[in-house]
C-alpha cells in the first residue's frame, strides 16, 4: 500500500488543460485569482495568451466564459466549487445553462477534503445545485487517470459541463494503459453478490478498500464507480441493484441532492431497493486535516465497511 | 440612411414595441421606448450584420443586458428583416419563439440570452475578449439600464473590460432615470454614472439618447477611440413617443389596454420621437 502513488485531481486538471491547450488553440482558461490552487497556472505557463484571470469576480467570470463560447472558444472557467457552483449559480444557470453554451466549469476544492480552511470553503452542495440545471453534465472523477481523461472528454463534448476536483492527493488506482473514460457510463470495479456500493470521487477508492474489509467478514460487495453523475448510468445501477437487492451510495457530498439522491430517484421509480446513503449528513464541515475529517464524517473505508455491515444486519 | 429616415424607422419600431406588448398583455414598454432610437441606429446604420446570415462569424455583436426590453430588440430585428414583423404579436405566448426575455437559442439575430440583470454585459466582455484574442475586427455593443448598473456584476465586468483595454467594446447605459420602484436616485443612486465608468478606464460620452444626430456622433467617436472601451451614457425619456407613458415609472412593466393602445398608436402616427 505504501508505494501507491497519490495525486490530487486538481493537479490532473491543470496538467490535462496544459496538454490539451497545446494541441487545441480554441481552448481558453479563466480563473478568479486562484490559479495556483486550481492548478490552472500550469495552463497559464503553457498558453499564456489564452489564460484570462478575471480577478476575484466569479459571477462575471461565468458570463465572460459564456461570451467566449458564443464566439467559438472552448472556455474552462475555474474556481473553488464553493464559488463556481455556489456564488455563481445564477450566472451558470442563466448565462451558460439556459443558452446551453459550450462552457466547462472546472471546480476544485470540492467537499470536506479541503481540510483546514473549514466550512466556508468546504462545498458539499455543488452536485445538488448543478443537477438542477437542465442540460448540465456533471463529472466527478475518482483519481488522476480518470480526471485527466475527463478533462479531455469535456473538450470533446459540446455543451455545458461541471467538472469536480479535489484538493487532497488521493491514490491513483486506475491503470493509465487500460483505462477508458466514457461520458455517462459507470464502471464496475468489483463484482459481488451481497450488496452494491455505488461511489463517486475520492470515495471510490475508499469503497474498494471497504469491499476488501467486508470480504474478510464474508460479505461480497459489488463496487461501481459513477464518474458521471448527470446523465446517470441508470442501467449499471438497476442491473446491480436487481442482482444484490441492496444498494449503498458513497460520496464526499451532502446526502441531500448528490449521487445518493440521484441513485434513489432511479431506484424508487424503476426498481425499489433498500438503499443507504453515505455522505456528509445535513451539517457543515469544520477545520482539520483532510484525512481526519474524512474519518470523522464517516466516508473513509472503515466507516463505509462498518455502516455496510450494520445496514446488512451483520 | 439619413437622420430623418432613421427617425421614421425608429417610430415604426416603437409601433412594433407597443403592438407586441399590447398583444402580449404584459411586458416592458417604458425602457423599450427609451432605447428605440439607439437600437434603430445600431441595427440600421452602425453594426455589420446580415439578416440572411444571423450567425456570420465576423458580424458585430449586440447584447441587450437590460433583457426585459426585449420588445425593442425584437421589433428592431423584425424591421431589419431577421424575422416577420407579424410575429411580434406572438410575444410571450405559449409556443412562440419570442420569449419574454431574449433567447439566443431560438431567435434569429439574438447574440446572447439575457434578462437576469447584470449578466449580459459580462457575456459582451467575453465576446470582445475573443475578438481581441483572435485579432478580429468585429465590434461588440452592450446595452444596460441605469437601474441595472446597481448590480455588482456590471462593475466586475467593467473592471475586466478596462483592464484589458477592450476598444472593440461599447457599453450603452440607457439613462431614462426610472426603475420599478421609482426614480433611480431615490431607490439607490448610481450617479455620477459617467465618472464611475471613467474611473473603470472607459472613454465616456454623454449624449441625449433620443437624438439621432447625437447618437450617430457618439458611435463614430466610439469607433475612433483606441486603447480603452467606450461607454455611452445616454440620457433618455422612459416611454418616449407615447404621451401617457413618458417619464412614468408605472409603465416600466405594464401593457396598455385596448383604449390606451389606440392612444399610443395615435401618438406614434403623429410622428412620436423628436
Amino acid at each position: 500500500m505504501a508505494d501507491i502513488k497519490k495525486i490530487a485531481t486538481r493537479d490532473s486538471y491543470g496538467n490535462a488543460l496544459a496538454e490539451l491547450g497545446m494541441a487545441h488553440d480554441d481552448i481558453v482558461v479563466l480563473d478568479a485569482d486562484l490559479a495556483g490552487a486550481t492548478k490552472t497556472a500550469v495552463f497559464k505557463k503553457a498558453c499564456p495568451d489564452r489564460f484570462i484571470d478575471c480577478g476575484i469576480a466569479e459571477g462575471n467570470m461565468m458570463g465572460v466564459a459564456a461570451g467566449l463560447a458564443t464566439c467559438g472558444k472552448v472556455p474552462f472557467a475555474s474556481s473553488f466549487a464553493m464559488f463556481a457552483a455556489g456564488r455563481a449559480f445564477e450566472q451558470v444557470r442563466n448565462s451558460i445553462g439556459y443558452p446551453h453554451l459550450n462552457v466547462k466549469i472546472g471546480a476544485s476544492h470540492a467537499g470536506i477534503s479541503v481540510g483546514e480552511d473549514g466550512a466556508t470553503h468546504q462545498c458539499n452542495e455543488d452536485i445538488a445545485i448543478m443537477r438542477t440545471i437542465p442540460g448540465m453534465v456533471i463529472v466527478n472523477p475518482a483519481d488522476d487517470v480518470e480526471a485527466r481523461a475527463a478533462v479531455k472528454a469535456a473538450y470533446e463534448y459540446e455543451g455545458p459541463m461541471y467538472l469536480r476536483f479535489g484538493r487532497l492527493a488521493i491514490p491513483v488506482f486506475n491503470d493509465e494503459n487500460t483505462y477508458k473514460f466514457e461520458l455517462g457510463k459507470g464502471i464496475k470495479l468489483r463484482e459481488g453478490k451481497d450488496v452494491t456500493i455505488v461511489a463517486t470521487g475520492l470515495c471510490v477508492n475508499e469503497s474498494l478498500e471497504a469491499a476488501k474489509m467486508l470480504e474478510a467478514n464474508g460479505i461480497d460487495a459489488e463496487v461501481i464507480n459513477i464518474h458521471t453523475i448527470k446523465p446517470l448510468d441508470e442501467e449499471i445501477i438497476l442491473t446491480s441493484a436487481k442482482k444484490t437487492g441492496c444498494v449503498i451510495t458513497v460520496e464526499e457530498h451532502s446526502v441531500i441532492g448528490g449521487l445518493g439522491s440521484a441513485v434513489c430517484d432511479v431506484l424508487s421509480e424503476k426498481a425499489p431497493t433498500k438503499t443507504l446513503k453515505i455522505g456528509i449528513m445535513d451539517t457543515f464541515g469544520e477545520s482539520g486535516p483532510a484525512a481526519e475529517l474524512i474519518k470523522k464524517y464517516g466516508i473513509d473505508a472503515e466507516s463505509i465497511a462498518e455502516k455496510t455491515k450494520k445496514f446488512l444486519g451483520k | 440612411m439619413t437622420t430623418q429616415e432613421l427617425r421614421v424607422k425608429a417610430n415604426e419600431i416603437r409601433k412594433g414595441i407597443v403592438t407586441a406588448v399590447h398583444a402580449a398583455k404584459s411586458g416592458h414598454p417604458g425602457g423599450s421606448l427609451s432605447a428605440a432610437d439607439m437600437m434603430t441606429y445600431l441595427y440600421f446604420e452602425e453594426m455589420n450584420i446580415d439578416p440572411k446570415d444571423p450567425k456570420k462569424e465576423d458580424r458585430d455583436r449586440f447584447v441587450l443586458s437590460k433583457g426585459h426590453c426585449a420588445p425593442a430588440l425584437y421589433s428592431t430585428l423584425a424591421h431589419r428583416g431577421f424575422f416577420p414583423v407579424e410575429d411580434l404579436t406572438t410575444l410571450r405566448k405559449v409556443g412562440s419563439y419570442l420569449q419574454g426575455h431574449p433567447d439566443k437559442k431560438h431567435i434569429p439575430g439574438v447574440d446572447m440570452s439575457s434578462g437576469s440583470l447584470g449578466q449580459g454585459f459580462s457575456a459582451a466582455v467575453g465576446m470582445a475578449l475573443a475578438g481581441q484574442m483572435d485579432k478580429k475586427s468585429y465590434r461588440v455593443y452592450a446595452m444596460a439600464g441605469d437601474g441595472e448598473i446597481q448590480e455588482g456584476q456590471i462593475w466586475e465586468a467593467a473592471m475586466l473590460a478596462g483592464a484589458h483595454k477592450l476598444d472593440n467594446l461599447v457599453l450603452i447605459v440607457d439613462n431614462n432615470g426610472l426603475q420599478i420602484d421609482g426614480k433611480i436616485e431615490d431607490v439607490c443612486s448610481p450617479y455620477p454614472i459617467d465618472k464611475k465608468l471613467e474611473a473603470f478606464n472607459f472613454h465616456v460620452i454623454n449624449i441625449n439618447g433620443n437624438d439621432m444626430d447625437e447618437i450617430a456622433k457618439a458611435f463614430k467617436e466610439a469607433r475612433e477611440t483606441k486603447g480603452c472601451p467606450t461607454a455611452i451614457v445616454a440620457k433618455t425619456v422612459k416611454g418616449k413617443g407615447v404621451s401617457f407613458m413618458e417619464n412614468n415609472a408605472g409603465w416600466h412593466g405594464k401593457a396598455p389596454n385596448d383604449e390606451e393602445f389606440a392612444i399610443a398608436m395615435a401618438d406614434l402616427e403623429k410622428g412620436g420621437a423628436n
